[in-house]
Parts: C-alpha cells; sequence; structure tokens
C-alpha cells in the first residue's frame, strides 16, 4: 500500500523584507514579497527522503493561505511532491491558530494521510504549535520537533533535541511529524523539477468542501484579538569606536559604568 | 479572589527561573495554583510557596516521562477541571507551548503564545507579544474561552511572595493517546557548569567572525569572567564549532538579558529575533557597516581576537 505524506506550507511574507501590520492588525502581504517559509522546506525534503526510502509513496503539499499562495506549492512541487491542496476562502482573512488547525485537519482527513509532515514553526507567526494542535485535532499521535526522522515499518522513529536531554521518540502511523533546521539540508529544485511542478495538479478547496462555518473561522471567528500593534521605537544610536588598541579596555569602561563588572 | 493555573518546569524538584517569573505574573490575575509533573514533583513545594503558589498540585506517575507531551496534558486538564481558574499559565519552552496548545483545544480556548508581559484588563487578561522579530509590540486578548497563554522567560522579576503552598494530589486519568509516543532513550544535556541561556543575566556570543571551534574558548573566557552564558550564531553552529542547544535566533533560543555582548556577529534578521529584546547590546565586530551596529549601545569596531582577550583581562582586573 501507498505511504500517504501530507505536507503542511504556509505562505509568509519575506523575513528580511520590512515586515508590517495593515489597520485591521492582520500581516501586511501587499508590501513585501511571499514566499514558503524556510522553515517547511525542511519539512518537504524530509518527505521526499522518506518518500524514497518507501517502496510506494505519494506526497501532498498543502497550505492555507491567500491566492498567491500558489506560489509557495508551486515551489514545494518543484522540488519534488506529487501534488498539492490549496484552501483557499475569503473567509479566512484573519484567521487564528485554532481557526487555521481546524481547516487543515479537515483538508488533511479529506486527502487522506498516512503521515502528516509540517515544519517546527512558521517564520511570521513562530508559534510552533501548530503541529501539536493537529495531532490533538486528527487524534493520532505527535512525534513533534525531530532533528532525525525515519519511517519504517508504519513506525515512525526521530529524535527530539530538548531543553533539558535529547530524546529518542517513537510512534505508529498514522501519526503528526515536525521538522527542525537541523534535520538536513533542503534540496532546490532542479530545472527539471520547476517545469515538472507546472503540470502537477493543484486542488482548490473552500470552505464550504470542508464542511467549515465561515463563523468558524477568520477574525470574527478568531478567539484570540489584538488590540495594538505598535513599531518597536528604534534603539537609541550607541556609542561605537574604532579600536585602536585600547578597545577592550574602553568597553571594559563602558561596562563598568553599566554596573555590569 | 479568583485562582490562576501555574504549569511549572522543573527538572526532578528543581523549579526552572521562568516558572518563578510567571508566578509573579499570576500573582497579578489571581491567586496563583501551581501544577507541578513527574519525578520530583513536591520538591518543588517550597520554592513555589515562596513566591506565591497558594497550592501545588502533584503528580509523579511514570507516564509523564515514558510518552511525549499528551500525559502531562492530561494532567494540566484534570488540574483545570478541578480548578476552574481565570487563566492558565505556562512557560514558553518547547515542551510548554504544545501542553498549552492541546488543553486549549480540548477546552475550547484561544491561545496566545510567547507573551513577555502580561497585565489585568477589563476582557481579561492582556499580552504583550513583540512580533516580526522584535520589530512590533502587540498588545492581545483571548476572546473564547478561558485564557491560555505561555510567557516568555526573563518576561517579569522574581519576587518573594510567601503563601501557604499546599501540596495536595493530583488525581489523573490518562487518555488513551497518553501512551501514543514512546520516550524509548533519552539522554540529558551534559551541564556547562554556566548559567542556563535563557536564564541568564549576560550572554556571551560567538559567530563566524570567531573561526573555529577552538577559537571558541576567547568567548568562553570572556563570559566566565562576567558570570555569563555562551551563545553562538547560526553559522558557528553550522560549522560545527558550537553546540546547537547554544544558537541564538529564530530557530535557536530566544535570550533577552540585561546584557548581550556579540562578537564576529554580522546581525542578520534571523540572529536578531532571539537577542534584540536584551536592554544592553554590545558588539564587537571588524567591518564597521555590520548591520548589529545598528543595534548596539556600544560598539568596537576591531578584530576581535584583539578586543575580547583584552576586555576579558580589563574585566578580571577590575575584579581585583
Ligand atoms: C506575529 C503574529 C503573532 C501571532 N500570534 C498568534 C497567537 O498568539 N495566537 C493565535 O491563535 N494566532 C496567532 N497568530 C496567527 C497564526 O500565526 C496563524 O493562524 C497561523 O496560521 C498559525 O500559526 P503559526 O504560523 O504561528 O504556526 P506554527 O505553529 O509556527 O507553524 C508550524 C507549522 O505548521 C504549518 N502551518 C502553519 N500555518 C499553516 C498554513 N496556513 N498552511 C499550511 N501549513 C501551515 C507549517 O508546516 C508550519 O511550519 C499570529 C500571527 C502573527 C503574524
Ligand atoms: C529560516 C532561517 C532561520 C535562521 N535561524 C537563525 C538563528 O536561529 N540564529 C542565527 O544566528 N542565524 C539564523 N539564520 C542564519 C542567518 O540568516 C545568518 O546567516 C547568520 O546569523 C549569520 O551568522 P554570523 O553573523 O555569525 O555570520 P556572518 O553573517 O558571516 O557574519 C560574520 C561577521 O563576523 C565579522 N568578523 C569576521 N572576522 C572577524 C574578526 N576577526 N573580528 C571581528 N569580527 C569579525 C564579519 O565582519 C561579519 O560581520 C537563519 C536563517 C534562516 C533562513
Amino acid at each position: 500500500m501507498s505511504l500517504r505524506i501530507v505536507v503542511c506550507v504556509k505562505y509568509v511574507p519575506d523575513a528580511t523584507g520590512d515586515r508590517h501590520f495593515t489597520d485591521d492588525l492582520t500581516v501586511d502581504r501587499d508590501d513585501v514579497d511571499g514566499l514558503l517559509s524556510e522553515l517547511d522546506e525542511y519539512a518537504v525534503e524530509q518527505a521526499l527522503q522518506i518518500a524514497d526510502e518507501a517502496d510506494d509513496a505519494e506526497i501532498t503539499v498543502l497550505t492555507v493561505g491567500p491566492e498567491d499562495a500558489k506560489d509557495a506549492l508551486r515551489k514545494a512541487l518543484s522540488m519534488g511532491a506529487d501534488k498539492a491542496v490549496h484552501v483557499e476562502d475569503d473567509d479566512l482573512h484573519g484567521t487564528d491558530v485554532m481557526g487555521t488547525s481546524l481547516v487543515l485537519a479537515k483538508a488533511i482527513e479529506k486527502t487522506g494521510y498516512d503521515l502528516v509532515i509540517a515544519g517546527m514553526a512558521s517564520t511570521d507567526g513562530t508559534m510552533g504549535v501548530l503541529p501539536a494542535i493537529l495531532a490533538e485535532r486528527l487524534g493520532v499521535p505527535q512525534v513533534t520537533l525531530l532533528s532525525e526522522v525515519s519511517v519504517e515499518d508504519g513506525t515512525v522513529k526521530g529524535r527530539r533535541d530538548g531543553d533539558t536531554a535529547s530524546e529518542q521518540l517513537e510512534a505508529s502511523l498514522p501519526a503528526v511529524v515536525s521538522v527542525t533546521d537541523q534535520s538536513g539540508e533542503a534540496r532546490y529544485p532542479s530545472f527539471k523539477g520547476i517545469m515538472a511542478a507546472k503540470k502537477k495538479p493543484v486542488e482548490s478547496l473552500d470552505l464550504d468542501d470542508l464542511d467549515i462555518e465561515a463563523e468558524e473561522v477568520g477574525l470574527e471567528g478568531a478567539w484570540t484579538k489584538v488590540d495594538e500593534a505598535a513599531e518597536r521605537p528604534a534603539r537609541t544610536a550607541g556609542t561605537i569606536v574604532k579600536d585602536e588598541g585600547e578597545g577592550g579596555k574602553q568597553l571594559a569602561a563602558f561596562l563598568a559604568e553599566r554596573k555590569f563588572v | 479572589m479568583a485562582e490562576v493555573l501555574v504549569y511549572v518546569d522543573h527538572v526532578d524538584g528543581a523549579v526552572r527561573k521562568p516558572t518563578l517569573e510567571l508566578l509573579t505574573l499570576a500573582r497579578r490575575l489571581g491567586e496563583p495554583v501551581a501544577v507541578a509533573l513527574g519525578n520530583g514533583a513536591a520538591d518543588t513545594a517550597a520554592a513555589l510557596a515562596e513566591h506565591g503558589a497558594v497550592k501545588v498540585l502533584t503528580n509523579d506517575a511514570a507516564e509523564f516521562a515514558d510518552y511525549l507531551v499528551v500525559p502531562k496534558v492530561d494532567a494540566l486538564q484534570a488540574a483545570y477541571e478541578a480548578v476552574q481558574p481565570a487563566a492558565v499559565l505556562v512557560p514558553s519552552s518547547a515542551e510548554g507551548k504544545e501542553i498549552a496548545a492541546r488543553l486549549a483545544v480540548r477546552i475550547k480556548s484561544g491561545i496566545i503564545t510567547d507573551a513577555v508581559d502580561l497585565e489585568a484588563g477589563a476582557e481579561g487578561p492582556v499580552a504583550t507579544q513583540s512580533a516580526f522579530a522584535a520589530s512590533y509590540t502587540t498588545k492581545s486578548r483571548i476572546t473564547q474561552g478561558t485564557p491560555v497563554i505561555t510567557v516568555k522567560p526573563n518576561s517579569a522579576a522574581v519576587e518573594a511572595a510567601p503563601a501557604a503552598g499546599a501540596v495536595e494530589a493530583l488525581a489523573v486519568s490518562f487518555s488513551d493517546a497518553a501512551t501514543g509516543t514512546k520516550v524509548t532513550a533519552r539522554t540529558p544535556r551534559e551541564s556547562t557548569g554556566r548559567p542556563e541561556l535563557t536564564e541568564a543575566a549576560i550572554v556571551v556570543s560567538g559567530g563566524r567572525g570567531v573561526n573555529g571551534a577552538e577559537n571558541f574558548a576567547i568567548i568562553e573566557a570572556l563570559a566566565d569572567s562576567l558570570g555569563a552564558a555562551v551563545g553562538a550564531s547560526r553559522a558557528a553552529v553550522d560549522a560545527g564549532w558550537y553546540p546547537h542547544s547554544n544558537q541564538v535566533g529564530q530557530t535557536g533560543k530566544s535570550v533577552s538579558p540585561q546584557l548581550y555582548i556579540a562578537s564576529g556577529i554580522s546581525g542578520a534578521i534571523q540572529h536578531r529575533a532571539g537577542m534584540q529584546t536584551s536592554k544592553t547590546i554590545v558588539a564587537i565586530n571588524k567591518d564597521a557597516e555590520a548591520p548589529i551596529f545598528d543595534l548596539v549601545d556600544y560598539g568596537v569596531v576591531g578584530d576581535l581576537f584583539e578586543v575580547v582577550p583584552q576586555l576579558t583581562e580589563e574585566v578580571n582586573t577590575r575584579k581585583g
């Protein structure tokens, strides 16, 4: 039987751009270029490696996001994924993590899966909780934040490097996995991959297709509310000295003045 | 007065500092009731009582260590049902966030992660978060259910506030999901004898400019002269010069110390994401145009191999 892998990928504003909030305090997507969250490339990479090891596997990449989020799907397809699912609906604007996870869980169930692979965190929201929530919603084991992962005989194994210890984990499929940026360099799409991606199927779904009511998602349906967003004042310009042989001593004097020594 | 549930992060009964900070914030919202799980749970009570916990609910079942995350969610949910708190606060470790998020789904509540401050508000707790690599500060609330909020280390001062801290056994019946992910082996991280990176008052970091694993000795020597933790940029970690557990930045640790000293680090946005909220920032870099200098209170343009050893020596001399 074929191993069905669903990779969750997010379309985010480029972190090296000048990111802002709009007037309704959601992410401004107009002024900054969007891209596939770099940390989700690691998820696509591990999916490709797991699929290589399996006798027969199919990789679906899934995103919940605006029209332009197709770019993120194309990138993942050009890396080697087989097909894509794009959940897009105007009512999704401003959805929080509870709404997003509800939509993703329904879309994953509709697609069919043995293994869900996500990134460790998005580069915009950076919550790092969505994979755990998906495991809770889908009712399957959570095997998250792995720096090493393998799948064999219906079992997923991996290493999770925690704050105080490194743990070896094991669970039966179906399961939800997330991988860190320590899991291995993501490949660059080849020219052949980019050409092939243009012909791969991208299925579009809206809320109706997933039996989700508009009230359950979006800014209105969110269970959290952002009341204020203020740009952090620029740090006041500091003192910069050029080392003429006394730089270390000058710095020590500064630290002493600030009572650090 | 309303009770506030505080999830305790501890290692074999030794309470980690972010939990004590959380008690300071919890007292702004109500009376803290602590939940301590796993080996040594009851040993946490004295420290928690000293910092304001009116009650300490404990359970030391083996499941907490043998299986990933879910047993702790079951226990926190049991505590939630027993206490009916006004809010649930959890330290923002990777595991803490996952526990909090799964609890929030179960009790149909919104969740806010990585708060850096918390105040009582007319419509429930108001959380301050920093967004987009700390270039924005937001204030948010939870509008559905009992607020579940995770809070970053160094978000509040640890304050003594003696309270009863009565230990009570917490009854937990584990769900079927609890045993889903088995922990088959665990290797504790070796202690370096230096302060914990996320908790340290001073962090001394090295980057690609350090140019070799052996050269990190000069970064460590400076750190030791100041009683500081050692950090590293991803470039230094990827090169294999320093362990990933010491990486500062978006995919490493996020730190907010009183003093951050960056040597041979350019100041890429992903590095800044992990240190930009430090109180005082100092950099040593041979390139006067390096973006890290935009953040500094004090910067030295120069060769770190000259400046850092001289600084260390001068600090040691001044300490006498
Ligand atoms: C600055 C900021 C702060 C926020 N704070 C909160 C908050 O405190 N509470 C709250 O409820 N919401 C919050 N949100 C909204 C939240 O980020 C989104 O709802 C988001 O879709 C889920 O959270 P995340 O991106 O942080 O996910 P993470 O948990 O960081 O994502 C982990 C992984 O989940 C997958 N994933 C995440 N989103 C998608 C997607 N749309 N499509 C496919 N896969 C995906 C990816 O594999 C990703 O690597 C915040 C948003 C921003 C921009
Ligand atoms: C998704 C993603 C996540 C990332 N997460 C992180 C993260 O968590 N943490 C992180 O740090 N990075 C992260 N990065 C990488 C980040 O973009 C930078 O590549 C990295 O921070 C660069 O490290 P650096 O400053 O040490 O190296 P460089 O940018 O190469 O800078 C080295 C600096 O050292 C100076 N220098 C060289 N020799 C000397 C000398 N003798 N004396 C003084 N100065 C000298 C140079 O002038 C230069 O400014 C991430 C990137 C991505 C895409």
